[in-house]
């Protein structure tokens, strides 16, 4: 059975068995090559859920901010169970009010790539069939293959099959031990600060402070965000510099020890801020000074709520 | 005018460093050096924090933008801590927070710790020297500096 026939079954299952209020899936989007989070509540919608190589977004995220009192289902690639399993070690959600079909996934197309290769003429429409898209416009058509258009955070992927579930959808997918995910934050490091300095403040540049990149993320779930407070206001809402390299440097702070690198963020991004050069950084430092990976275990106590005698202090005076 | 011409117009510029030191020790700490009378720079402005968890990267980044050349973070050591455990954790956050500074570009040396007893009189008067000299080598900060409102010359 394919993977679609299967979701729609165990969501039509839980539904019918009173299991779930909701199930949280994916439907078909209004243009091509997209998709749109889809709440399904009656067993008869349950056909409008799909699954395909564009269902990027981090469904975690909704499971944060709906205001659901019962059990909630939620299809949740690698990314998406390793969010629900922050959330439940940060006490967001209990494990037995959420319903997890899991899908192994293969890793999701990177939209702009596609466009660039098409040379930014519009896509009318697009199929997908056994690893490849067939997309057609207006006056061209093509075909490629979705291994060669992922997304950067899908290539590093190490938590392709969810570390988390109640019933997995589809076999498990190997994953990757060959890859080196901090390859180019190892690369950047390397430059002199002053290169570095001039990256990120042409980067950010750019930002527009729509704090879409905090509010995609299923981190960001503060009831009242840093950047909002008033009394006091710590920092400025700004477009000078300092502003705006604080509010990035503080967000990814909150993201240490929790980022999973589903790259939700990045993708949000209107205006297209290399938001991976950071959240993959405080990721990396996390690995190698604590050892620590988000979202693969429900034990292991996160990094900044915990410490060691011997923690490496070598900067302290 | 911006700022670095602003900054050349300085002459015999001396570096502002904030210290948020921790009650218990390094504040005792100070105030032992004080007693003891032995000379250290006049460059740091003190600010009593009661342990060095209390210290939120907040605070650190907001000196930084007011017009900071220089940061120093001080408690104390490692299992002295008055709250036990207040230090350790401080630890991993002044880590992480350091990394991402001097990531993004904020030269090293402008944000320290230390970890100082109130039996070290001396070992403060010597961190608040070498704190000093480093900033001043660095030269004034233009980093993450607010344009407006704050930098009053
Ligand atoms: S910071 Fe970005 S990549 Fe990391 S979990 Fe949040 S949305 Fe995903
Ligand atoms: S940026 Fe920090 S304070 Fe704001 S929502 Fe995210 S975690 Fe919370
Ligand atoms: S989504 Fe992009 S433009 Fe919007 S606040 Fe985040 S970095 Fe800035
Ligand atoms: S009381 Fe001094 S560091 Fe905690």
């Amino acid at each position: 059975m394919e993977i679609v026939e299967r979701i729609r079954e165990e969501a039509r299952k839980a539904l019918e068995e009173k299991k779930v209020e909701l199930i949280i899936g994916f439907e078909e989007g209004s243009l091509p090559l997209r998709t749109t989070p889809a709440f399904i509540k009656s067993i008869d919608a349950v056909e409008r859920l799909i699954w395909n190589a564009t269902c990027e977004n981090n469904l975690a995220n909704y499971l944060l901010r709906l205001k659901i009192k019962g059990k909630v289902g939620i299809v949740a690639k690698g990314c998406d169970a390793r969010s629900i399993i922050n959330a439940i070690k940060e006490r967001q959600i209990e494990r037995d009010m959420v319903f997890i079909i899991g899908v192994p996934c293969t890793g999701m197309v990177d939209r702009k790539g596609i466009k660039e290769r098409f040379d930014e003429a519009e896509i009318l429409e697009a199929i997908e069939v056994n690893g490849q898209i067939k997309v057609k416009g207006e006056r061209f058509e093509g075909s490629f293959n979705i291994s060669d258009f992922l997304y950067d955070s899908c290539k590093t992927c190490t938590q392709k099959t969810p570390s988390l579930y109640d019933v997995i959808v589809g076999d498990e997918v190997k994953e990757r031990e060959d890859v080196d995910e901090f390859r180019e934050i190892r690369e950047f490091e390397k430059k002199s600060p002053d290169e570095r300095w001039a990256y990120f403040t042409r980067e950010i540049e750019s930002c527009i402070r729509c704090y879409a990149c905090r509010n995609v993320c299923p981190l960001c779930y503060c009831k009242e965000c840093f950047i909002d407070q008033s009394r006091p206001q710590w920092f400025g809402r700004s477009i000078d510099e300092s502003d705006r390299m604080i509010f990035h440097i503080i967000r990814v702070f909150h993201t240490a020890g929790r980022c999973v690198d589903c790259g939700a963020c990045e993708r949000a991004c209107p205006m297209g801020i290399d938001l991976r050069k950071l959240t993959k950084k405080v990721e990396k430092d996390v690995v190698e000074l604590y050892n620590y990976k988000a979202g693969i275990d429900l034990e292991t106590v996160p990094p900044l709520a915990t410490y060691k005698e011997d923690d490496p202090q070598e900067f302290i005076k | 005018m911006n700022l670095d011409e602003v900054d050349s117009k300085i002459e015999n510029w001396e570096p502002k460093i904030i210290a948020f030191l921790c009650n218990w020790c390094s504040y005792a700490g100070a105030d032992l050096a004080g007693i003891s009378r032995i000379q250290y720079p006049p460059n740091v402005r003190v600010i009593r924090v009661p342990c060095s968890g209390r210290v939120d990267p907040f605070f650190i980044i907001k000196s930084l933008q007011a017009g900071a050349d220089g940061v120093l973070v001080s408690g104390c050591h490692p299992g002295d801590c008055h709250y036990l455990t207040g230090n350790y954790f401080a630890r991993r956050r002044f880590t992480i927070l350091k990394n991402i500074l001097e990531y993004i570009g904020i030269e090293e040396g402008r944000v320290n710790f230390s970890w100082v007893s109130a039996a070290e009189g001396e070992k403060f008067a010597t961190v608040i020297k070498e704190v000093t000299e480093s900033v001043k080598a660095l030269g004034p900060a233009k980093r993450l500096i607010k344009r407006f409102n704050y930098r009053k010359l």
